[in-house]
């Protein structure tokens, strides 16, 4: 069991009242996490006495940014078991990591007639950036339907994935569902078609173990700032062969070997990847962040997870007329998203805020999926290493005065 | 619970709504929604002799604020011409509202007016309404 107390401590954001006498009850860390000190103070740590710019000064200040970055790079890599440092490119979030993929991989290898296998679950960003290229090249997208309770209907494998698929793209948890899905089967399913396969793990690298070699995926994306890292920082990993023949995704410095007016040579591996001055104390901050979550460690924090979602959703289902969507419990991610018979979750979410529970209401950058549940939005509450059963409590018993509220 | 905050009156007008269904035949109907939230407006007008609203229905789905604006907006513009609901000031349906809303939740009290406004002047025009915010 995780000491949530110790751990809180170490989150002095979440020691504040939003309201006079209103503790915040955080529970949205499925769009954003908060960041404990360490983090931070790595990031001042940074900026107070190592800033300059990477990979060009000889001078001692840049050499310590240079190698601040690269330390940092070193650790991602560990954290999920990168075979090596120079597979694991920084890009701003996941959603760039889609895009680079979708631009410097599908825009240059997928023609007419070739199709990219989704899911029915997946988040706006690897469903837009594959909408665009698909539209660009005259490439079909084919989804996986989702079963009623939430998870991938697997049945369907053999019949949408085909020589015909090049891509098969797909989320390890659902960011709405909580669905975790059976990455390293799904990636050999792709992987027995010809097709590559790109993991979103935007929901999986802050709350799971993550091994990108157990996964055999071809890529993988996923943002630092729902990790407990920085804004403005993520992770594309991939395997080397295939980042070797990408092209560039942006051009510019930091990018080039050699330079000329009408024609430059491309640097190596990651930086190839890395044009202009990149976000070195947010770099520096998502390796403190790498840090921190490994030293208390990712089963622990599944573990933790996995017992504030089941004690929710048993104490959710005490709620008239709620009704929880996705898988039970134990193929569950840590998040709750439901609805609640005869209030829009707007309404919920801002009576919510008045008792300082911050939840989401929305569709959670998911609005496929909504659809597929015939709903516009639902509300979400997410869990994280320091979220409390106290915490559950007091968003079960907000509801139970929403409820109030509109005469329920 | 901050009993000022969701007045009675909005959580009424979200049970029982004032003007609520379709009409059929109409002079506009329009129908938009808030792709971010998800709520729905739709507001269908038949016009008298003189140009003014002779009835005005709306229908659609959302959140308490999104559908009681709904309400208290149909039931404002009974009788007014075309030029009026085209000036009609949002703060006015703000206050009509009288309860304090978030940024986010602007767009929900909003929805309607902007719904009605597109109507009358024939086209979607969303600057109409939310050009300076």
């Amino acid at each position: 069991m995780l000491d949530t107390q110790k751990i809180r401590a170490e989150f002095p954001i979440l020691q504040q009242e939003v309201y006079p006498g209103v503790p915040l009850v955080f529970l949205d860390s499925a769009a954003s996490s908060q960041r404990p000190v360490s983090v931070l103070e790595a990031m001042d740590t940074y900026y107070l006495k190592h800033h300059a710019n990477v990979h060009r000064g000889i001078y001692r200040l840049s050499e310590e940014a240079s190698n601040d970055y690269e330390d940092a790079r070193e650790r991602i890599a560990r954290f999920i078991n990168a075979p090596g440092s120079e597979q694991v490119i920084y890009v701003r979030n996941a959603t760039e990591g889609f895009n680079l993929v979708a631009y410097s991989w599908a825009r240059h290898n997928l023609h007419e007639g070739d199709e990219i296998l989704l899911t029915e679950m997946e988040h706006h960003a690897n469903l837009v950036p594959w909408q665009m290229i698909a539209k660009e090249n005259g490439i079909k997208l084919r989804f996986v339907p989702i079963l009623e309770h939430g998870t991938l209907d697997l049945s369907t494998l053999p019949e949408l994935l085909t020589e015909k698929t090049k891509l098969f793209s797909f989320t390890a948890v659902s960011n709405v569902l909580g669905t975790v899905n059976p990455v390293r089967s799904l990636v050999d399913a792709a992987h027995s078609v010809g097709a590559l396969a790109m993991v979103d793990a935007a929901q999986a690298a802050p709350h799971l173990p993550v091994d990108v070699q157990a996964w055999d995926c071809d890529f993988t994306a996923f943002s630092g700032h729902k990790m407990c890292g920085p804004t403005g920082i993520g992770i594309l990993y991939g395997k080397r062969e295939l980042l070797e023949a990408m092209p560039p995704f942006m051009g510019g410095g930091d990018m080039i070997l050699r330079v000329r007016l009408e024609e430059s040579t491309y640097n190596e591996l990651p930086w190839k990847f890395e044009a202009g001055t990149p976000a070195i104390a947010e770099a520096v901050g998502l390796g403190a962040a790498v840090d921190y979550l490994s030293a208390i460690g990712m089963e622990e924090i599944h573990a933790h997870e996995q017992y504030i979602t089941g004690y929710a959703l048993e104490a959710l289902s005490e709620v008239p007329g709620l009704r929880i969507l996705g898988p039970s419990a134990a193929q569950k991610g840590g998040v709750a998203a439901f609805t609640l018979a005869g209030i829009h979750p707007h309404d919920i979410a801002e009576l919510l805020d008045k008792r300082g529970v911050a939840v989401r209401a929305g569709h959670h950058c998911a609005m496929p999926l909504h659809h597929k549940y015939g709903i516009n939005a639902s509300t979400r509450a997410s869990f994280y290493l320091y979220t409390t059963t106290y915490e559950v409590d007091q968003l079960v018993q907000g509801l139970h005065s929403v409820r109030e509220v509109f005469r329920l | 619970m901050d009993s000022t905050f969701y007045r009675e009156q909005i959580i009424d007008l979200y049970e029982h709504p004032l003007n609520y269904g379709e009409l059929d035949p109409h002079d506009f109907s329009y129908e938009e929604d808030n792709p971010l939230c998800g709520d729905v407006v739709r507001i269908d007008v038949c016009l008298d002799e003189d140009g003014r609203i002779a009835d005005v229905k709306w229908s659609g789905d959302g959140c308490a604020i999104s559908q009681a604006s709904a309400s208290l907006l149909t039931e404002e513009i009974k009788g007014m011409t075309l030029d009026e609901v085209k000036a009609f000031p949002k703060e006015t349906l703000l206050e009509m509202i009288g309860i304090p809303l978030s940024m986010a939740r602007v767009k929900c009290a909003l929805l309607a007016l902007k719904v009605l406004k597109a109507g009358a002047y024939g086209i979607p025009d969303p600057k109409e309404i939310h050009g300076d915010q």
